[in-house]
């Protein structure tokens, strides 16, 4: 029978943990670590696993033999799947993403380029969409089985089921094309093109900082209509989902509570029901903004609009694996960024998360 | 009820009600503030899908759209004038003189050229842009390997003889001719070597640069390329064939042809490069657009893989060649946009053959496929690519092929990976297209005639004929004696008669040929729309 040193117990007892926020690190840091390290692995068998030829797309399917080998041996693709994988695996270590086949540049300049045009994107989005959504949303749930109510709902429905694809190009048609209400497709008008320097991507931002408004206020007006698309499809969510969170806050007895007590009716409303609703709210428009940064392929098509959704599409469709996993990870980090926002949130306005 | 009369209330109060009207105004001022009439007298703005560009190193491209900018961006050894596009002449070169044998093209350099960068365009910067592209040994080298050159012998192929001549040695029984065209495609761009070597990393003859940037002497500075965004050029002033009256070519990326068609009537773009047929149609009756068609080189053809036995069988490929219902797909799906071509070189072109002796004849096809031993459970696939009219064209078949009681299921892919799969022979029936690297009816010889070892380990893949499994000894010494002849006549007719007998007898059923349609406001004048992406000329456009 083994004999158990007791010393030896009991140091590890007194054994200091770490400190909380230590703790905290080191949990954020695995997390970041198996997401990458999953999101990496998934996306680089996709790719390997496809019936995809990484040379033809580099190359064409006019090459010959000497050509084809050529690029076959520098892609490595000579050898084993795994030891592929550790070589780029490696590689992103050191912050090499590789570079991409359809623009030669390195990924990660590239998604320096077309990340804060989405950026931009999606953030008028988002703010159309909890501006018009959550207020929306509130009303509908107060006003149940009325008017107002079938209104959000059918906005809601309408948000949700037409086409990205159509109502883009019908709002590019009536407000551009009839009603010269607002720009076309495009991030700016080309004569604006090169005056601003890149500083953060976000070209408002850049003009803003520049002081060059002529640009600033066309670009503007080029966000109008793609983020009107974009705060539709946002707004028919959040409002949706505010619609139903306040329906049930409402049915609480709490609320009667309130009511019996004689407070008015913005006050339960707003100050006790809402409140109560804002933890999942966070959640949803969480959720809703990093989908707009992922998922705005067709309007960023429709709107000639140079963001990461356009790239990564582009990129797969051309085998651009490098540029592929690169955009894919970006778009890992920022749900993992909104998700660690989302949590801050959660204890600001709610106490008992703290 | 209380509750919606407070709510309803609360924006009543005279803030909220103002901030409403403020936000309604700034939108509306904004939309006011952006609206344009239309691009500046000096500068042509083109709407058009840019995707495809994924480089711009000369030595490199092989897309069309590169293919058009590097066009307008480098000059060309040898080249064609917008005024005169059959018409092969010296571009950076003024002279050349071609040996006795026909082994050697001596080359004059036109003197007085200068670089954008100012350098002087000298013959060491020709004799280093043909040697480069044998030393990167990129996709379009083959181009040059065919006249026997490899990086350890393009040294001495290629040389700048003195200040003002070049001298190419041919070291394979190519003819001059065909090596005098090939000089006038993309990788027989002239570019400065000494702005590409001070920008040279780990002796890639600076490639990683040229890749997006440009050092060239064309009528056209590259300034500036996003990738799916835009590209920019500036006139260059010191052409050698005068500035161009466009000061400024812009190239915006609007990847759908209704949104390319907006900009267009709003006159926002100057032209629309990728409008549908029904697009293009919709503009008849704009007084202020004009639509221009424009021949392209590209043939679309069906092909047959002849490793199957019963694919392989002459009659039974002769049988599809009268299941093609070319008229049918003219007149409605490809109207305006195609013509019926049936031979492997385009029309419009020297030694062009311009019969079209097939007609759909489902009887005649079924009474050939009667003498097949066909097996009663015969399925074959049609492969093509999943975008239009390729789609189109491979249903169509497939209802003709049913008529005559061959059963067919279509297979649609991407490119990237029906190409893999057309270049390991997996394919039964493949309907795809093809364009001349260079115009000399070679380029397409060589590709659908020429195969000297069908065995699959040769992997000739850039070859149709070898994709295609078929070889002939008898088409293969024709097609060489065609590249090899010094007689143009000769030669000329030597091509009319490969085209008659692989009209007659191989895999390929050549159907139609690009009508390219680009529309572009009536005041834009004198923009060359040539019938490849080598032949698109921007500098004699006017507004």
């Amino acid at each position: 029978m083994a004999v158990v040193d007791p010393s030896v117990t009991a140091g590890a007892a007194k054994q200091p943990s770490l400190p909380p926020f230590l703790l905290k690190i080191a949990s954020l840091a695995y997390t970041l670590g198996l997401t990458f390290l999953g999101l990496t692995a998934v996306t680089f068998i996709i790719g390997r696993v496809m019936p995809v030829d990484p040379v033809i797309a580099i190359v064409g399917d006019r090459a010959s033999k000497e050509t084809y080998e050529a690029v076959f041996f520098a892609l490595g693709l000579d050898k084993p799947i795994l030891v592929q994988y550790w070589i780029y695996i490696t590689s992103v270590l050191r912050g090499d993403f590789g570079t991409s086949i359809m623009t030669a540049r390195p990924v990660l300049t590239d998604i320096l380029i077309f990340f804060p045009a989405t950026l931009e994107l999606a953030t008028v989005g988002i703010i159309i969409g909890v501006v018009f959504g959550v207020p929306m949303g509130v009303l509908a749930a107060v006003n149940q089985g009325r008017l107002i109510d079938h209104f959000v709902r059918i906005v809601g429905l309408f948000g949700y089921s037409v086409p990205v694809f159509w109502f883009g190009m019908v709002s590019l048609l009536v407000f551009y094309a009839r009603l010269d209400w607002f720009p076309g497709p495009g991030r700016i008008e080309v004569y604006y093109d090169g005056i601003v320097t890149q500083v953060t991507g976000v070209i408002l931002i850049d003009s803003a900082l520049q002081k060059e408004w002529t640009v600033f206020w066309n670009a503007a007006g080029h966000l109008v209509l793609p983020g009107i698309i974009l705060g539709t499809f946002a707004l028919a969510y959040v409002a949706r989902m505010t619609r139903s969170f306040m329906l049930d806050q409402l049915s609480q007895e709490y609320v009667l509570t309130a009511r019996v007590k004689g407070m008015s009716e913005l006050a339960v409303i707003w100050r006790h029901a809402f409140r109560n609703v804002l933890i999942q709210l966070i959640t949803i428009i969480g959720l809703t903004f990093a989908s707009l940064l992922e998922g705005s392929v067709l309007t960023e098509t429709v709107f000639a609009w140079p963001g990461i959704g356009q790239y990564i599409t582009n990129s797969l469709f051309n085998s651009d694996m490098n540029a592929v996993i690169g955009g894919t990870m970006v778009v890992g980090m920022c749900f993992i960024g909104i998700n660690m926002i989302s949590d801050a949130l959660y204890k600001i306005v709610d106490p008992r998360v703290r | 009820m209380t509750t919606n009369s407070g709510i309803t209330r609360s924006w009543r109060s005279p803030v909220r009600r103002g901030a409403l009207a403020a936000g309604m105004a700034m939108a509306l001022a904004i939309g006011g503030n952006a609206a344009v009439a239309e691009t500046p007298k000096d500068m042509l703005v083109m709407a058009k899908n840019i995707n495809d560009i994924i480089n711009l190193d000369p030595a490199e491209v092989f897309e069309f759209t590169g293919i058009e900018i590097i066009a307008n961006v480098y000059d060309r050894v040898m080249t064609f004038e917008p005024d005169n596009l059959t018409k092969l002449v010296g571009g950076a070169v003024e002279s050349y003189q071609i040996s006795e044998d026909g082994k050697t093209i001596t080359l004059q350099l036109r003197p007085g050229q200068k670089f954008h960068s100012g350098n002087p365009v000298t013959t060491e910067d020709i004799a280093f842009s043909l040697q480069r592209v044998i030393k990167l040994n990129k996709t379009p080298s083959f181009i040059f390997t065919q006249f026997g050159w490899d990086a350890d012998n393009v040294d001495d192929s290629v040389q700048a003889v003195d200040d003002s001549t070049v001298k190419l040695s041919i070291l394979s029984d190519l003819s001059a001719s065909v090596a005098l065209s090939a000089l006038s495609s993309g990788v027989g761009s002239v570019v400065d070597k000494q702005l590409a070597m001070s920008h040279e990393e780990d002796g890639d003859l600076g490639h990683k640069w040229l890749q997006s940037n440009s050092a060239g002497s064309g009528p056209y500075i590259l300034k500036n390329w996003k990738s799916n965004e835009i590209v920019t050029m500036e006139a260059n002033p010191d052409f050698r064939g005068g500035a161009p009256t466009m000061k400024r070519v812009v190239m915006r990326h609007v990847p759908e042809a209704a949104a390319q068609r907006l900009l267009l009537e709003k006159g926002d773009v100057d032209m629309a490069r990728n409008l549908t047929p029904d697009q293009a149609a919709g503009l008849a009756g704009n007084a202020d657009i004009a639509v221009d068609s424009a021949g392209k080189s590209l043939v679309y053809y069906t092909a047959i893989n002849s490793e199957n036995d019963v694919l392989g069988n002459p009659k039974f490929q002769e049988a599809v060649r009268y299941l093609v219902d070319y008229e049918g797909m003219v007149g409605s799906f490809l109207k305006n946009q195609y013509k019926v071509h049936q031979s492997f070189w385009p029309s419009g072109f020297w030694a062009s053959l311009e019969d079209t002796p097939f007609a759909l004849d489902v009887d005649r096809a079924k009474s050939l496929l009667q003498e097949i031993d066909i097996p009663a459970d015969f399925t074959l696939n049609i492969d093509t690519l999943n975008e239009s009219p390729f789609q189109e064209i491979a249903q169509s078949i497939q209802q003709r092929l049913g008529e005559a009681g061959i059963k067919s299921e279509i297979v649609l892919s991407e490119g990237k990976t029906l190409w893999p799969k057309y270049r390991a022979r997996k394919h039964d029936l493949i309907v795809a297209y093809w364009g001349p690297d260079y115009l000399d009816p070679h380029s397409n010889a060589d590709s659908f005639a020429h195969n000297p070892d069908n065995r699959l380990e040769a992997q000739l893949g850039g070859k149709l004929a070898w994709r295609n499994a078929w070889s002939d000894d008898d088409i293969n010494a024709l097609t060489e004696k065609a590249a090899a002849a010094l007689d143009t006549a000769e030669r000329e007719q030597i091509y009319l008669d490969l085209q008659k007998r692989l009209q007659d007898s191989s895999p390929f059923v050549v159907m139609f040929q690009q009508n390219e349609q680009l529309a572009r406001r009536a005041n834009v004048q004198g923009f060359v729309n040539g019938p490849s992406s080598d032949l698109v000329f921007y500098r004699n456009t006017t507004k």
